[in-house]
């Protein structure tokens, strides 16, 4: 049996959670705690440790999605998190853009954990106040070749748009011969 | 969809570049602290830009420029209040009063002063409207964007490198022991006095800009500065220096057999 993981990561709020439990076969195994603190209390609970989601490929093959904390003060759980991930996806709340600068510093930190593939979710597209995605690349400074795709973590068909993207890009690199 | 935020998270240089790069047409409003913006672009490039409740008609901005007086421009007003920025514009090059270039080139430094203005603003909504075109009565001018750009720039590069140099106010400041450096040689300003007096491992640098009242940028800068001059090294807050997590390579895997087991997920997924 071999488990391989992609993790799913980006700013406090974001929609991790969501776009984890949208495709997972079991309920999503969540750390999810209340939030006490006042300024946080944007919703009812938070990712404290980590979500995990599975689905299963085959008798010898399951695919983990590992929701990481979005709140920095659990940052200490991403470079666990990002050991022997296949790829990641950054989850960028595209309504929220005091959460853009983070979002970036979160995708520097992951990239620099591993060099892996990873694609960037413009999620919430389907809030009034969502910056279309080609705003967001220039708002990221994302480079071109960066995959960004408009998401809304509920609806199933996006999400597997996105892990379908993420996944291209991770048998590009392994054709690619590397020197 | 929205193009709307607060300039904290996303800097007025940064909107303006993003208006350069998608070529955007329309309205953007910046409600600052007490005053309000109004800039218009046509295909990326600047067309008009007016603040707060100024004055801001053609024989106002004539006056500004000083290609009229001040008393000429009440004249102006009084005689054509109910013509707009054109009309007036076309009587007074008709009149042979001003060429055309004179007017364009007042409205066109008008606008330019304005978002010179905005660059200060570091707080404010904005929104962006592709709807909005300029108000048919008002004279649009071209300006680009890159110049004004690289203006803007040059004071958000300043706060994002030091951003980069000093990522975490939560970090401390320590004495480096270079031998032979007596504090009491160093020609540091009033400011760094200020700060070089908190310097020690026990005191974060968010602990230093709260006793001596500064903000984020300016305790930032000045760390910068004794960071550079070789006074300070930046040391975690118990003493020991930032370590930083080496980056861990991927095990080898076979490519085939990565290659397939890649395919069985893109299989699997598609199913879902
Ligand atoms: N409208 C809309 N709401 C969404 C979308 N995705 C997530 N949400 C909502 O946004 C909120 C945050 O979603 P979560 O999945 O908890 O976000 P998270 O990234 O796991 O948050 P943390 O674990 O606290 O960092 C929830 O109320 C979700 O229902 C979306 O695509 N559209
Ligand atoms: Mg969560």
């Amino acid at each position: 049996m071999q488990n391989v993981k992609i993790v799913v990561t980006g700013p406090f709020n974001a929609g991790k959670t969501e776009f984890i439990r949208s495709v997972s076969e079991i309920d999503v195994v969540s750390t999810e705690r209340k939030i006490t603190a006042e300024a946080e209390k944007i919703k009812s609970s938070t990712t404290v440790a980590m979500d995990f989601g599975r689905i299963t490929v085959d008798d010898e093959l399951v695919l983990y999605l590992f929701g990481t904390p979005g709140q920095k003060r659990f940052d200490f759980m991403w470079e666990i998190l990002s050991e022997g991930m296949l790829g990641f996806i950054v989850m960028v709340d595209s309504a929220h853009p005091e959460t853009f600068r983070e979002a970036r510093s979160i995708l520097e930190t992951f990239h620099a954990y591993a060099p892996t593939p990873y694609v960037v979710a413009a999620n919430k597209q389907d809030c009034d106040d969502a910056w279309e995605a080609e705003d967001l690349r220039l708002a990221l400074r994302l480079d071109p070749q960066v995959k960004l795709l408009p998401c809304v973590a509920s609806q199933k068909e996006t999400v597997k748009t996105i892990l379908l993207e993420l996944l291209y890009s991770i048998l590009e690199t392994i054709e690619t011969p590397t020197d | 969809m929205a193009l709307r935020g607060n300039l904290r998270d996303f800097s007025f240089t940064q909107i303006l570049n993003l208006i350069n790069l998608a070529q955007k047409t329309g309205l953007l409003t910046v409600e600052g602290p007490g005053e309000m913006a109004h800039v218009y672009f046509r295909d990326g490039k600047l067309a008009l830009a007016l603040i707060g409740r100024e004055e801001n008609d053609l024989s106002a901005i004539l006056a500004r420029s000083r290609k009229i007086t001040a008393n000429q421009a009440k004249v102006i007003r009084e005689r054509t209040r109910s013509m707009t920025d054109k009309e007036v514009g076309l009587l007074l090059i008709n009149a042979g009063y001003l060429s055309q270039k004179d007017v364009l080139d007042s409205l066109q430094l008008y606008s330019i002063e304005v978002i010179r203005r905005l660059f200060t603003w570091v707080e404010g909504i904005f929104q962006f409207d592709q709807s909005s075109a300029v108000p048919s009565g008002k004279i649009p001018v071209r300006v680009d964007l890159e110049n004004l750009i690289v203006e803007g720039s040059r004071q958000l590069r300043e706060w994002e490198q030091l951003q980069e140099e000093i990522p975490s106010l939560d970090m401390a400041l320590k004495f480096t022991d270079r031998p032979g450096t007596n504090l009491r040689h160093l020609n540091l300003n009033l400011e760094e006095w200020r700060v070089v007096r908190y310097v020690n491992p026990k005191n974060s640098m968010r602990q230093i800009a709260q006793v001596t009242h500064m903000n984020d940028l300016e305790i930032r800068r000045i760390a910068y500065a004794l960071l550079q001059a070789g006074i300070v090294d930046i040391v975690r807050p118990d003493g020991k220096p930032p370590v930083m997590p080496p980056p861990r390579p991927l095990p080898p895997v076979n490519k085939e057999e990565h290659k397939s087991l890649v395919q069985r997920l893109i299989n699997r997924i598609r199913s879902l």
